[in-house]
């Protein structure tokens, strides 16, 4: 599917040994399963619109909207000609939030699992409680995936990865939204099963 | 034989240091010295809103500050104050007029004259004794007022002297003979500098200058009128009409009410007299309570009765006008009791505190049509520059900003309030001032450094420096700073970096991403209209009735609140205010200040923010974050180092539909496709190739270009066509690039960044030019730079100069100079100052080839000028109907082509109007009281009045433009220039030590010399005036501190004494311009001396000596020149007019002096590079000769490229 190509590793081939292997196909595309881009501008769209879905959870899209057309542009450019700088440049502003708020409106985030079949679990949470304290990544499984958490004193069945490695679960969310996000400012998280071994 | 020189009579006084500077400013010098990465200058101009409190305490607020600053003399209480730019009028609680004069370094002076005359006589000479019919023995100019020496008193006791008298020998541009006399046959007549046998009278000009002293403080306007026609005690005040005419320069309308209901004008106010000369009384139809004057012809007043007054027949010839009329106010029972108007715009406030704004004013129509009510209750209202608006609200007594008032929507949208804190209230210490401006500093360095923080190790070295208002960050775990180490925090880059995570920079980004406010958002409590603001009752205001009138307003809180109340509003509540004058405030609809919002670094929710990540918290999340992912990079990363890179072999193809100036003629625009076919080479390297498809004739062709021999992309942009030229070598010797144009701006600015970034890429240049660079600009304001190679400057077989690649910088310039040490000043069309940040691209090239951080908004401005030409014919006298053989009766500067007012457009879609068409009265040749000029036929040389001979008249229209770009630049405010010189120095020279020598001229024709320039504060810090006997045009310094200048009029000085430990030097040596001719521009290199005449005369100083170093004559060297610049290794540039190339023929050409020897100074010939409307060039930073040849015997043939002296 869509998916970044970091979260597909973590998410299918974390165990696997490195290299990793991949297969190519050139032809019988999967039109069922996988969205065509047929062009780059598709690409570029389809990219630019998962990057106004995360402004639209966090700023309300008040600064992706606020951005000229040449910023929409250089955040791709950059991602494209893999330029950080030019990229960092434009997304730091979306990584802002106003000095009033202790972080976003709400996190961008999506939860993957290899053991069901829903594509992933993608809901409105807030980085802060309404006490004021931070919301962790604990707070967030166990709000919209408890199953992944593991019992108190149970045994661990599932690894939290993200970027390829498990942030401790008392990791705050907005902290990782604002540095564990991937290009498109969502923060991918896959639950994958604990390897036996 | 020329005379040898002699020096001047010294003009003292001028050169000594200014030891006053504004405290602040002191202060910033010091952080300057601390922190020089951050040029000092506010990347928005540093202008000031001035407002008076409950108590009388005026403060200013400036819209690069946060906060409200005590004005620096606060000895007074105020009830009234009125700003412009450059000073604040008011009338203080004693009733007295008080003017307060902002600082400069640039001092006010005044030049007081008198004559000495004497007569011939066979006895004893020429003699003091007079016959008894003629003059004084010390008159003014004109002979008839007595004017001896001692009688010329200081005006006021705000003045002193700057030196003695001394006699001025400068005689029109020639050095006079000995004491400065000259001669004539009688008084009054015509005097020559010659003494003949018939000379029988003599005078000579004593001269000296007197200098305002009273600055950055209240100075009282003396009341030595008349007593019968004393004013009584002032009421209200209104400064404006800088906008009526230029000369004198800073001339201002000063209008006051006195107490009586009576109108009074100051005369003689300008900038060299800020306090003009005297009151005169103006007749008005009623008792005058309140008045405004606007920046050009308006000017309102508010009557006892509630009606306004409006002056009428404003204009330059009569800026006190000739009529009142009046208007009626919105409603009857609510008279109006407050009027502010602009230069379009009139707003009042009735006595029910509503406010209106008065529809349809104009130049023409002063009064307007009707009123139309505003939202909001206000006890004033002030207009400040731009039309912008401000007000004072009518309960909560705060500030507030008119929101969105643009040229095209005057009423504007909301009004906002101020919410920024008084100095006062944020430190009670005694040093606030400089506590300021670090509060000030350190906000804007987090901005700063938080656009450069990803990359830039320095940046992030800067950041971990904590400084106040800024808390101290999470302790980093690993204190190596890894500046790609940041990858790792920025989203999805983690996979991609190969270097150890580490903690510094994570924690630092994410410190950033706290303190930085956006301000967007942060504003939007801010920003809620006027009718939602919950407008709590202070509690201490009284209330004011409606029948209170305006000009009791303040007069009466300040009577009524006991000073004890002062306490209590000190720290906890906002200030409450009495008075508001924006004269002085520019503020655009775009750029508004921020002074709407709380700031961060200030507000305690942020620093909890901050706090709450503490270490212990941090340590074990965070800790195990950088711990995993440093795993993770060795383990997915470090054992495949040795993997080749998967580097895309393949071809990139970028196409569109363009158009092509096709190359044979008739030339025309033909539609082309285009394609950029970008290749990857193994070695990672690119190359790109540009195809032109084109169809003649049914058939298919192409042309094609490789970028890597394209030399130069020029943008030329004008009203109709968004096109760009490319120059190849070979297209550079014809004079006929590749000219391209694209349907929209958009699309022409994308391929310019790409084929710029491929060009660039494919020459592997890229980043910050080098110390050595040479700079351009061309006539479009466009900066372009080349990297100068090592065989540039070589003795033999120098490289050609069309080979030399130039690529383009962001912004907008005029001039431009550079100096080795890798300082960059630029001037712009509008005189401001740059100084070059470090950065590279913007403008066009945002985003793509851009350096993401030291890039600035920049902005220019110029006027376009028109011509209204009329025919006189006996019936009609003139009109604009002429002869069928005329011109166009609006036209061009030529005639030739017709320029109407409606159809004349901006001179590109980049520049846009910002004033409305006005007579230009500043054109050679004087003008009559309308701006006409007359001559006798068209085309002839015009006089500005009118001669029985004179058939034809013109005059000349302006209408000033804006560009706003972004770019590498600064400004480095307040003043303005007209011509700037850095010291050209060779890199042997060990120079790092002493600071480097910059040179300037003001718009004013003041010279000054800037100190504390230096590679790491590349601004300097202040201005060191030197005094001159008059305005200066351009000037010049080189590598030995030589300072050659040239005067208006056209003569040439020299600066003696010039060390680096008397950077002023001491006197000035007068150097007569070549016979017959006005001398424009200097350059000085390492010892040649170049001057440039009105008539594109190149001249070479023979002659200089170390120990005679004006030399002895000029020689002439070249025609057809209109720049010169001279570098450090003596290399000689120039900027040719006009070029003949194969194809055709170019203006505006880099050209190099080829054949240039220690012992043949002057060269031999010309090497034409680059052209098509360059306008200068400064090759004053390279100091690179390449290496001697070995092939030192063999005869040095004429090289290809020199032609013979450059002829059109």
């Amino acid at each position: 599917m869509h998916y970044p190509i970091g979260l597909l590793f973590d998410l299918l081939a974390s165990s696997s040994a490195l290299p990793w292997n991949i297969t190519v196909h050139f032809k019988s595309f999967p039109e069922k399963d996988l969205l065509h881009c047929p062009s780059k501008d598709a690409i570029e769209a389809h990219f630019m619109s998962c990057m106004k879905e995360a402004d639209a959870l966090k700023h309300k899209s008040q600064v992706i909207n606020e951005m000229q057309k040449k910023d929409h542009k250089q955040l791709w450019m950059g991602l494209q000609n893999d330029r950080f700088d030019q990229f960092w440049a434009i997304n730091r502003k979306l990584m802002e939030y106003p000095a009033e708020e202790n972080g976003f409106r709400y996190i961008p985030f999506r939860i993957y699992q290899t053991t069901t079949e829903r594509p992933f679990i993608q809901k409105l949470f807030r980085p802060v409680a309404a006490d004021g304290q931070l919301h962790t990544l604990g707070d967030l499984l166990k709000e919209v995936c408890p199953s992944a958490v593991a019992p108190e004193d149970g045994e661990k069945k599932n690894q939290v990865m993200i970027h390829g490695i498990e942030p401790m679960l008392e990791t705050p969310l907005q902290w990782l939204s604002e540095h564990l996000s991937y290009p498109d400012n969502f923060l991918h998280i896959s639950i994958i099963p604990q390897p036996t071994d | 034989m020329p005379l040898p020189a002699r020096p001047l009579a010294r003009a003292p006084g001028g050169e000594a240091r200014l030891s006053r500077q504004p405290r602040s400013q002191r202060s910033r010098l010091r952080l300057a010295r601390r922190r020089p990465r951050l040029p000092l200058a506010a990347t928005m101009p540093n202008s000031v809103l001035w407002a008076v409190d409950l108590f009388g305490r005026v403060y200013t607020l400036s819209t690069a500050g946060q906060y409200w600053e005590l004005c620096k003399d606060a000895q007074l209480e105020f009830k009234r104050v009125s700003a412009t730019t450059q000073c604040c009028w008011g009338i203080a609680c004693d009733n007295q007029v008080y003017v307060y004069v902002c600082a400069s370094d640039v001092p006010i002076r005044r030049r007081e004259e008198a004559y000495e005359n004497q007569r011939w006589n066979p006895v004893g000479g020429f003699c003091e004794k007079l016959l008894l019919s003629d003059r004084w023995l010390w008159s003014d100019v004109s002979g008839l007022q007595h004017r001896p020496l001692d009688g010329v008193a200081l005006p006021s006791p705000h003045w002193e002297w700057e030196s003695d008298w001394y006699v001025d020998e400068n005689f029109g541009g020639e050095p006079t003979e000995k004491g400065g006399w000259t001669y004539a046959i009688d008084f009054p007549a015509t005097y020559t500098r010659d003494k003949k046998w018939n000379s029988c009278v003599r005078r000579r000009k004593w001269i000296r200058y007197r200098r305002y002293k009273s600055r950055d403080i209240w100075a009282k306007i003396p009341s030595k009128d008349d007593p019968k026609e004393l004013p009584d005690p002032f009421n209200d005040l209104s400064v404006g009409g800088w906008e009526i005419m230029e000369e004198p320069v800073g001339r201002l309308s000063v209008w006051a009410v006195s107490l009586q209901g009576r109108v009074w004008y100051r005369e003689d106010v300008s900038h060299s007299n800020p306090e003009g000369s005297s009151w005169s009384l103006l007749d008005t139809p009623g008792e005058v309570v309140q008045i405004s004057c606007g920046p050009h012809d308006l000017l309102w007043a508010t009557l006892w009765e509630g009606q306004a007054l409006v002056r009428e027949g404003i204009n330059r010839s009569n800026p006190k006008g000739s009529s009142w009329s009046i208007v009626e106010p919105p409603g009857s029972e609510n008279g109006i009791m407050h009027v502010s108007v602009g230069v379009s715009v009139v707003w009042a406030v009735t006595k029910d505190r509503k406010v209106w704004f008065r529809r349809g004013v104009n130049s023409h129509n002063p009064c307007g049509t009707s009123w139309i009510e505003m939202v909001g209750e206000m006890t004033m209202v002030n207009v400040g520059m731009n039309d912008q608006v401000w007000g004072i609200g009518c309960e909560d007594r705060a500030v507030y900003f008119r929101q969105g008032v643009t040229p095209s929507e005057l009423s504007g949208k909301t009004w906002k309030a101020i919410v920024v804190a008084r100095e006062c209230d944020r430190s009670h210490s005694g040093s606030s001032s400089s506590l300021l401006s670090a509060g000030c500093f350190f906000g804007d360095e987090v901005r700063g450094s938080g656009e450069s923080a990803p990359s830039d190790t320095d940046a992030s070295s800067e950041i971990e420096r904590p400084g106040p208002g800024q808390p101290l960050p999470a302790e980093p775990l690993d204190d190596s700073r890894n500046p790609t180490g940041s990858l790792a925090s920025g989203p999805g880059a983690g996979r991609t970096t190969e270097d150890t995570v580490e903690d510094a920079c994570p924690a630092k980004s994410g410190r950033e991403a706290r303190l930085d406010t956006h301000p967007g958002q942060a504003s939007t409590l801010a920003e809620l209209p006027w009718t939602n603001i919950d407008l709590k009752e202070p509690k201490k205001v009284p209330s004011h009735s409606a029948a209170s009138f305006p000009e009791t307003n303040s007069l009466s809180s300040l009577g009524i609140l006991p000073l004890g109340l002062e306490e209590p509003y000190g720290a906890d509540d906002h200030p409450l205010w009495a008075w508001v004058s924006a004269g002085g405030c520019a503020v655009e609809a775009c750029a508004v200040p921020r002074w709407f919002t709380v700031q961060a670094g200030l507000s305690p929710s942020v620093q909890t923010l901050s706090l709450s990540i503490t270490p212990a918290q941090t340590a074990a999340w965070r800790k195990q974050i950088f711990q995993q992912l440093t795993e993770r990079t060795k383990r997915e990363l470090e054992n495949f180092r040795h993997y080749e890179q998967a580097v895309e072999q393949s071809v990139w193809v970028k196409t569109g539909a363009l158009q092509w100036w096709c190359d044979w003629k008739p030339h025309k625009w033909l539609d082309v496709r285009v394609a950029l076919e970008q290749f990857t080479g193994h070695d990672g390297a690119r190359d790109s190739i540009l195809f032109i498809y084109y169809v003649v004739h049914e058939e298919k062709k192409y042309i094609h270009m490789f970028l890597n021999e394209v030399t130069a992309l020029v943008p030329v942009l004008n009203e109709t066509k968004h096109s760009f030229a490319l120059y190849t070598p070979e297209r550079t010797r014809q004079r006929w690039p590749v000219r391209l144009a694209a349907a929209t701006e958009q699309d022409m600015n994308d391929w310019l960044a790409l084929l710029s970034l491929s060009c660039c890429e494919s020459r592997k240049v890229q980043g910050r030019p080098s110390p050595q660079a040479i700079w351009s600009v061309t006539c479009k304001g466009d900066i372009f730079v080349s990297e100068p190679s090592l065989d540039l400057e070589a003795h033999e077989h120098p490289l050609p100069c069309d080979q030399m690649f130039w690529r383009q910088m962001g912004g907008h310039l005029r001039v431009v100079e550079a100096n080795s040490r890798g300082v960059v000043w630029g001037l712009g069309y509008d005189h401001t100052a740059w100084v070059y940040t470090g950065g590279y691209g913007g403008g066009c090239f945002q985003g793509l080839a851009s350096s993401t951080s030291n890039i600035y908004t920049q902005s220019d401005v110029k006027c376009v000028h028109i011509y209204e030409n009329q025919r006189w014919n006996p019936v009609t006298g003139y009109t604009s109907r002429g002869l069928p053989t005329d011109r166009y009766m609006w036209s061009d500067a030529s005639g030739l082509q017709e320029c109407t007012k409606a159809g004349t457009k901006p001179p590109s879609l980049q520049w846009a109007w910002v004033s409305d068409w006005f007579v230009d009265f500043s054109v050679p040749g004087g003008t009559d009281q309308e701006g006409w000029q007359y001559a006798s036929d068209f085309p002839a040389s015009y006089h500005g009045s009118k001669t029985m001979k004179d058939f034809v008249r013109r005059r000349c229209w302006a209408r000033k433009c804006k560009l706003v770009t972004s770019g590498p630049w600064l400004e480095v405010a307040p003043i303005a220039l007209r011509d700037v010189s850095i010291i050209p120095e060779s890199p042997s020279a060990e120079g790092s030590g002493h600071s480097i020598a910059l040179w300037a001229i003001s718009d004013k024709g003041d010279v000054l010399c800037r100190l504390g320039v230096s590679e790491l504060n590349p601004a300097g810090s202040s201005w060191l005036h030197v005094g001159t006997d008059q305005p200066f045009m351009s000037i010049s310094i080189g590598a030995c501190y030589q300072v050659w200048a040239v005067a208006r009029d056209g003569s040439a000085f020299y600066r003696g004494s010039v060390y680096p430990s008397q950077p002023a030097g001491d006197c000035w040596y007068h150097i007569p311009p070549p016979p017959r001719q006005r001398l424009k521009q200097v350059s000085v290199g390492q010892t040649s001396v170049y001057a440039l005449d009105d008539n594109g005369n190149l001249w070479y100083r023979q002659g200089i000596t170390p120990s005679y170093p004006q030399g002895s004559s000029w020689e002439h060297v070249s025609n057809n020149v209109c720049r010169v610049s001279v570098g450090p290794l003596d290399q000689v540039w120039v900027i040719a007019s006009k070029v003949q190339g194969s194809h055709s023929l170019s203006r505006g050409t880099v050209c190099h002096r080829t054949g240039v020897q220690p012992h043949e100074p002057k060269g031999q010939g010309w090497d034409y590079g680059i052209g098509g409307g360059w306008d200068h060039i400064s090759v004053r930073a390279n100091a690179t000769r390449g290496p001697r040849s070995s092939s030192q015997e063999q005869e040095p043939s004429a090289p290809p490229e020199a032609y013979g002296p450059i002829c059109c």
